[in-house]
């Protein structure tokens, strides 16, 4: 068996298509599959070309918002008055998923070419691969892959001989889920702690070492070469109008096959769980899916029939997040697995701003009383004003990232949460 | 100024301002007479990182509510700093910092100047929701003489931002995340900074106090007085915080033309000190040759008498003495014919505040080396006493370390001082004088800054300001040397100014009651009167 859990329907796969086949992490395999083709191409593009390709396949951003990506390479300055930096976010924290690291584990020059072919597009003179702390197999593939990558000249003074130079560095995080923010991510590159600041500046204007900057996520990086080579059609040939193109699912929790699925945009999320990942275990049934990950809004077993587009996640009232979704069946509980979210974002909150340092962590023990049973009806109230005050009122999402999971399981499952109370008040008496 | 069409104009809680562009909502809103809460925000420290989130406004057009510390100002912007929204998201913002501050106010040294006290309560919140534990950190020892109570930190980071960015030393950091968040120093590094204590001033709770204050008073038990720091020339300009006539603390007093929010530690530590000390509280004369003490007008007529037998003589003064009591001093020799006069400078080493550099501990260890200069003093190392059969006059140098034999041979020796060390008893009379803290005057600070300062304490005894002294003095000899009527003497401050101020082209045009907060430059001799009276 190659790659585990290869989808074994029909399927047409751009990201993942090599991974499984570990001649293709070396340069001479790479380029056996065609590899550096497109960034070959680039090198004799217009930047401003690029961009357009990109733009015009719609292309958006796989890290979790969504955005754009060509829009987001076109707010840097196109008149360069300094340097300018691209950084790829591999800091992959999002509980629920973990796609980029078998990007760069399987196919690292996948991300080092898209790299480039960013870096053209938006004039920046240096690129930074932000790699979480823990990744070690995935940093020693990567660095690996860097260095056959310079010594062969796709990387350095003149890129595929054209004249245009680009350096690359991957610089090891100390694996802080804030990082993985964009300008948490900045202010950890720049040596500080991972705290994000407040936009406006926006990288475009002001990023990283006070210089314009792109962050883009690895999976969105490893996209643009098939978009380069192939063009814009191409990769609208998948997905709706809106979200086009292939994507990665990281799907995991109660499922039989769990796993990375490459798969086009738009399927039923009903569809990737039962036919692609093959549902809960034998005789159990979906209770509740978190579908792009923690940081959004459960869906119940009645709304699975929703599309997995980024407009059709929003329409049902989550997101398409990382695209990660986690799958619980009749035997789990949905208390003890908000805490243990809730926890998740506690520990990881920065501590800047007050409502995300300090609601994260009552939210965490409040959730905790109710699960060992000393919960009151009141503390439901308290909750939901908590998820008013975590939202929108801090600096960087994390606080609203608790908020979405909290809000939707309160909604959703007001009847388990009490049944723990109501657990309490017949001990009580 | 600005021209009145570049100002922006808005509209904040109803109230129409207009504003240079550029200024920051929570600070138009202050000049509309709006004070939006704040903890991270401080005027004085540069960086604006909106994370305590409690100054949070209503911008109408924008989505959310928006932090007034940063968002700058637009023309036509309408501000409602009390929305319902606002005012919803404030109260959230104190409950939640409440979670895990321990309701120690009855021991805190910030309880009745805490800014989270005071939102408490502002926005009723008597109760908590809280029923878990509170999350207990303890406290530390962050530098020599600083404690930090890391269960009332609220995270604000003023005091890591005022040491990376005012003192210029990147020594303290916050450490862990998200609630376990804590102030630190870097690793491997001390705090040990000549400015570190203005981290305690920053602090809008008492997470960082002086170990030298803990405990010592209730803030409600203090009265605050408007004085000028005498621990150099710089002339910080400070409040006196004092309980039971004493002087229990000093904070820095905003002034942007000579130290900003800030003042260094050894001034702290030198106005505390002055506590210390014996004092002269009554006047000391010496008919037959033992000092034996004296009514005022006993003395003032025997020194007088005594005066007028003194062919020539020098004079010792002080920089620490205020600019009045120099003037009149000045009068009175030069009435006795004597010319000259000179005074010592400790010094000590410079440190200058990086963020700041107009503002630093300088050399010159005294208050008023500028003052003792205009009136005709000369600095010298060591004053020596006048040649044996002349007079001698001392105001106000302490003669500590000097012989203890000093100034003994003056034919007359005439003390004017608070403090009687070996030396000044050897005088022919005392006449006590109160310390700069126990009366009101003005010093000239190293750049020529004129500066007021009031009186904290109760002078002892009948201790009298210099000026008040030595003018009646000069009335008694005038009187011996056949005046008609009695020379007007000033009965207070602004008079005494008034007089030094008519006979001083450099202080020409000042009076006492225009001089404003910022203090007033002397003009050159001879100059008009264009004094940079603020």
């Amino acid at each position: 068996m190659a790659y585990p859990y290869r989808d074994d329907r029909e399927t047409t796969t751009i990201l993942s298509r090599h991974m499984g086949e570990p001649e293709a992490r070396s340069l001479s395999g790479w380029l056996e599959r065609g590899g550096y083709e497109a960034l070959r191409k680039a090198v004799q593009m217009e930047p401003d070309e690029i961009t357009e390709v990109v733009k015009e396949s719609g292309l958006r951003g796989r890290g979790g918002a969504g955005f754009p990506t060509g829009m987001k390479w076109s707010f840097m300055p196109s008149e360069p008055s300094g340097p300018h930096y691209l950084c790829a976010n591999a800091d992959e924290s999002e509980p629920g998923a973990f796609k980029d690291r078998e990007i760069m584990r399987w196919t690292p020059h996948l991300l080092i070419e898209g790299c480039l072919i960013a870096a053209r597009a938006i004039r920046a003179e240096h690129v930074y691969i932000y790699v979480r702390g823990e990744f070690f197999p995935v940093i020693r593939v990567l660095n690996q892959a860097v260095v056959e990558a310079y010594e062969a000249g796709y990387i350095g003074e003149s890129v595929c001989d054209s004249g245009w130079g680009c350096d690359l560095t991957v610089h090891i995080g100390a694996g802080a889920y804030i990082a993985g923010e964009e300008t948490g991510l900045m202010s950890s590159l720049m040596g500080g702690r991972a705290e994000p600041w407040m936009k406006p500046p926006f990288p475009a204007q002001r990023g990283v070492f006070g210089a314009p900057t792109t962050v883009n996520n690895v999976e969105t990086l490893a996209s643009v070469p098939g978009i380069v080579m192939n063009g814009s059609a191409w990769y609208r040939q998948w997905g709706s109008e809106k979200s086009p193109g292939t994507k990665m699912w990281c799907c995991s929790g109660n499922l039989t096959k769990p796993g990375n699925y490459e798969l086009e945009l738009g399927l039923p999320l009903g569809e990737i769980i039962h036919d692609v990942c093959g549902g809960p275990p034998e005789g159990r049934k979906v209770k509740a899916v978190l579908p792009g990950g923690s940081s959004t809004a459960f869906l119940t077993a009645d709304e699975l029939d929703c599309v997995t587009t980024y407009e059709g996640l929003q329409e049902a009232g989550s997101a398409l997040g990382t695209a990660s979704p986690i799958v619980l069946d009749e035997t789990a509980e949905i208390v003890p697995a908000m805490r243990r979210i809730a926890q998740f974002y506690a520990h990881e909150s920065c501590g800047q701003c007050v409502q995300c340092r300090e609601g994260t962590a009552w939210i965490t023990k409040i959730l905790r009383r109710i699960e060992e049973g000393d919960g009151e009806p009141r503390d439901l109230d308290t909750l939901y004003d908590l998820c008013d005050q975590l939202t929108g009122r801090t600096i960087c999402v994390l606080a609203d990232s608790v908020v979405f999971p909290l809000r939707s399981s309160l909604d959703k499952f007001r009847h388990e949460y009490e049944a723990l109370m109501r657990r309490s008040a017949s001990v009580a008496t | 100024m600005t021209e009145g069409n570049d100002l922006i104009n808005l509209i904040i809680d109803g109230i129409e301002i207009a504003v240079e562009p550029g200024t920051h909502v929570i600070d138009a809103a202050e000049r509309a007479g709006v004070l939006i809460p704040r903890y991270c925000y401080h005027p004085g420290i540069p960086s604006r990182p909106a994370q305590c989130r409690v100054c949070l406004v209503e911008i109408e057009g924008q989505p959310k509510l928006q932090p007034s510390c940063k968002m700058t100002v637009t023309e036509g912007m309408v501000v409602h700093t009390a929305s319902e929204e606002a005012e919803d998201a404030r109260r959230a913002v104190i409950e939640l910092l409440l979670v895990n501050h321990p309701l120690d106010c009855p021991i805190c040294d910030a309880a009745g100047q805490c800014m989270l006290q005071d939102y408490a309560l502002e926005t009723e919140q008597l109760r908590s929701r809280l029923h878990e534990e509170k999350l207990v950190q303890g406290r530390d020892r962050i530098a020599d003489d600083i404690l930090y109570f890391a269960d009332r930190c609220i995270i604000c980071t003023r005091c890591v931002r005022f040491m990376s960015e005012v003192a210029g030393d990147e020594t303290l950091i916050v450490a862990q995340r998200g609630d376990r968040n804590v102030i630190d120093t870097f690793p491997g590094r001390d705090l040990d900074h000549p400015f570190q204590g203005n981290i305690v001033d920053v602090c809008p709770v008492g997470a960082l106090v002086h170990e030298d204050f803990l405990f010592k008073a209730r803030f409600w038990d203090m009265d605050q007085t408007a004085s000028i720091c005498p621990g150099c020339s710089t002339g910080c300009n400070v409040t006196i915080d004092v309980k039971e006539n004493q002087i229990v603390r000093v904070k820095p007093r905003h002034n942007p033309e000579v130290n900003s929010y800030w003042m260094c530690d050894h001034g702290r530590k030198h106005l505390v000190m002055s506590n210390r000390g014996e004092r002269a509280d009554v006047p000391l004369i010496r008919p037959d040759g033992r000092l034996v003490a004296a009514d005022w007008s006993e003395a003032l007529a025997w020194v007088a008498d005594r005066l007028l037998e003194v062919t020539g003589g020098d004079a010792v003064v002080s920089p620490d003495s205020a600019n009045e009591s120099l003037f009149f001093l000045r009068e009175l020799l030069d009435r006795l014919g004597i010319g000259g006069g000179s005074f010592r400078v400790p010094t000590g080493e410079e440190a200058t505040l990086a963020g700041f550099p107009k503002l630093a501990l300088r050399a010159e260890r005294a208050p008023n080396t500028t003052g003792a200069e205009l009136f005709g003093f000369a600095r010298v190392d060591d004053p020596a006493p006048s040649p044996a059969g002349a007079g001698l006059i001392v105001l106000e140098d302490p003669l500590a370390d000097h012989e203890p034999e000093w100034g003994g041979e003056a034919a007359f020796f005439l003390y004017v001082g608070g403090r009687l060390s070996s030396a000044a008893r050897n005088a022919h009379a005392v006449l006590p004088v109160t310390g700069f803290a126990e009366m009101e005057g003005s010093f000239t600070n190293f750049e020529g800054r004129v500066q007021r300062f009031h009186q904290a304490l109760r002078p002892p005894g009948l201790a009298r300001p210099a000026w008040m002294v030595l003018s009646r003095l000069i009335a008694e000899l005038d009187l011996r040397r056949g005046a008609e009527t009695r020379t007007e003497t000033p009965l207070e401050v602004g008079q005494a100014f008034a007089a030094m101020a008519v006979a001083t082209p450099e202080l020409g045009g000042f009076e006492w009651d225009s001089i404003g907060p910022k203090g007033a430059r002397l003009v050159a001799a001879g100059d008009a009167v264009s004094a940079d009276v603020a």
